[in-house]
């Protein structure tokens, strides 16, 4: 069953947005149906980045994916900063706006990272709280994504999936789901990535982020898969990805790619490869 | 339980072992895997600052900017998510650091380079144009006032910092000679671009910034510029916001 109830993304391939593909992108002809940009990287007064917005906007659905809000933190969330991500959805009106279940500020420092929260009823209450307040102050539901893990809390109570369920009912946002980040946590928690996507609740998903990774080993010599987006999709991650699709049906499915940004021909490529596998579903 | 501040404390404290109650995989110890979220925070951020300081990099040298990054980011982490603007404490840090004292001039250069980027995210504003300043009478010039668009900034300088910038941002600009220079940051489109100030024009910009009429404002530089020299520079610029020769 198609649920589309949790984004006005098309169920087709986008990427994330990189000024360097500018004028590429206004000119192609490619399979690339909507774009993806950071929330924050538009926060500034004006200037070229917000002119290149609103351009790309009259032509292409919009993602507006948040970096900072640091949902999974303990401290209330930053209101200034929640003032500047209503402003910009508000000009903007993009067709989906998503974040993180991950933490990043912690006494008044922006961390830069996506920092793990450990899966209790105490952190569960902490998070559904701070998405009631996301949603009420953009007036509109918002789409939580599953985070890379390289480590487990010994405090956690339930699992990744229940938690994420737990949250979406209630709070009623949606779920993005990291096939990439799937892929990374369960090879670094030794689980099963296919029972992952199973036992997640696909009817949730408004969006899919696929993406490339590092491979590494921890000090006792066990493979640790480290989150980079900095690379092309691996073979594994894109059957994961078709399983998905097989079992939840078509999902506008985003190619992410932010370090050693690609030219515009391969990124477009990598978005063709998931054209390919939603035309099956 | 693993409070976020014991984690927050050991992200920027290597020589802290990793908090209590974080593990590996099937309840395993948690071994080294703490290290890469120490990696992704101080990597990112030193990335951040490479892009907001490329000029101060290239003076001191990729090395000593990664070495003094990681000091800078532990003193002073971002205040804001917006890490366009991470950075605002590098000119005082650069002043205090013993190493870069070989380097006076490196706290000016970061701060035209933090000035550069502000005037980058700057808001828009559509500039007073040569027709509108030509229509002012002469006989009212003296009164005029003027405001800058919100791009323009000023940075005053005891050194050549002008040139430095230059030297090591545009191919085949000329070796910086030792002076005191002044620049004024223009941007006409969206690229903000480092002009060098004639002696006595950073002083008569500050005084129109500040509100003064033209003719108190020349008035109070010393030397006196070129004025209708500076005024062209602003107007090709799109430095004037707006004008009036009405008594405030």
């Amino acid at each position: 069953m198609l649920d589309h109830s949790h984004s006005a993304l098309p169920a087709a391939p986008g990427v994330g947005y990189k000024a360097q593909h500018f004028s590429d992108i206004l000119h192609s002809s490619d399979p690339v149906k909507w774009l993806e940009i950071h929330a924050e990287n538009y926060m500034g007064s004006g200037g070229r980045p917000i002119a290149q917005l609103r351009h790309l906007a009259e032509r292409f659905p919009i993602s507006c994916h948040g970096v900072g809000l640091s949902i999974g933190g303990e401290a209330p969330l930053d209101r200034d900063h929640l003032a500047r991500l209503a402003h910009l959805a508000a000009w903007l009106n993009p067709a989906s706006f998503s974040e993180h279940l991950a933490w990043s500020t912690h006494d008044a420092a922006f961390l830069n990272d996506l920092l793990p929260v450990p899966y209790t009823g105490a952190a569960l209450a902490r998070v559904a709280d701070h998405i009631d307040q996301v949603q009420s102050a953009l007036g509109r539901r918002m789409l939580l994504e599953n985070p890379s893990t390289y480590l487990a809390f010994a405090s956690s109570e339930m699992s990744e999936i229940a938690f994420l369920t737990a949250i979406a009912r209630r709070t009623g946002c949606g779920l993005l789901l990291d096939v990439n980040n799937v892929h990374v946590s369960c090879t670094n928690q030794q689980t099963d990535p296919y029972a992952y996507i199973n036992a997640f609740p696909l009817e949730l998903v408004g969006e899919i982020h696929l993406g490339g990774h590092d491979a590494q080993q921890d000090d006792s010599g066990a493979p640790l898969l480290i989150d980079s987006h900095g690379a092309p999709v691996v073979d594994p991650v894109w059957q994961l990805y078709r399983h998905t699709i097989a079992r939840g049906g078509a999902r506008p499915t985003l190619i992410e790619w932010d370090n050693d940004v690609p030219n515009w021909a391969t990124l477009a490529a990598e978005a063709a490869l998931a054209q390919d596998v939603l035309a099956f579903a | 339980m693993t409070s976020q501040s014991a984690f927050r404390a050991a992200l920027f404290d290597a020589d802290l072992p990793a908090p209590p109650g974080l593990t590996g995989p099937a309840g395993r110890p948690v071994g080294n895997r703490f290290n890469v979220y120490r990696n992704n925070v101080v990597v990112s951020l030193t990335e951040a600052l490479q892009s907001s300081f490329p000029v101060v990099q290239k003076l001191v040298g990729h090395e000593f900017f990664t070495a003094m990054a990681g000091l800078f980011i532990r003193q002073n982490p971002p205040s804001s998510p917006l890490l366009m603007f991470y950075g605002e404490a590098m000119p005082a840090f650069l002043v205090s650091f013993p190493p870069a004292q070989a380097f006076g001039y490196l706290p000016d250069i970061a701060r035209l380079e933090l000035a550069l980027r502000q005037s980058y995210h700057a808001a828009d504003a559509q500039p007073i144009t040569a027709a509108e300043l030509s229509a002012v009478p002469p006989q009212a010039l003296p009164a005029l006032r003027l405001t800058l668009t919100p791009a323009t900034r000023l940075i005053r300088s005891h050194w050549p910092i002008h040139a430095i910038w230059r030297f090591n941002s545009v191919e085949h600009a000329p070796k910086p000679v030792m002076q005191a220079e002044d620049a004024l940051i223009l941007r006409p489109a969206f690229d903000p671009v480092p002009h060098l100030l004639p002696l006595g024009g950073a002083a008569l910009l500050s005084a129109l910034a500040e509100g003064m009429p033209l003719a108190e404002a020349a008035e109070s530089a010393n030397p006196q510029p070129d004025i209708a020299a500076l005024l062209a520079l602003l107007l090709q610029g799109g430095g004037i916001g707006s004008l009036t020769t009405k008594t405030a």
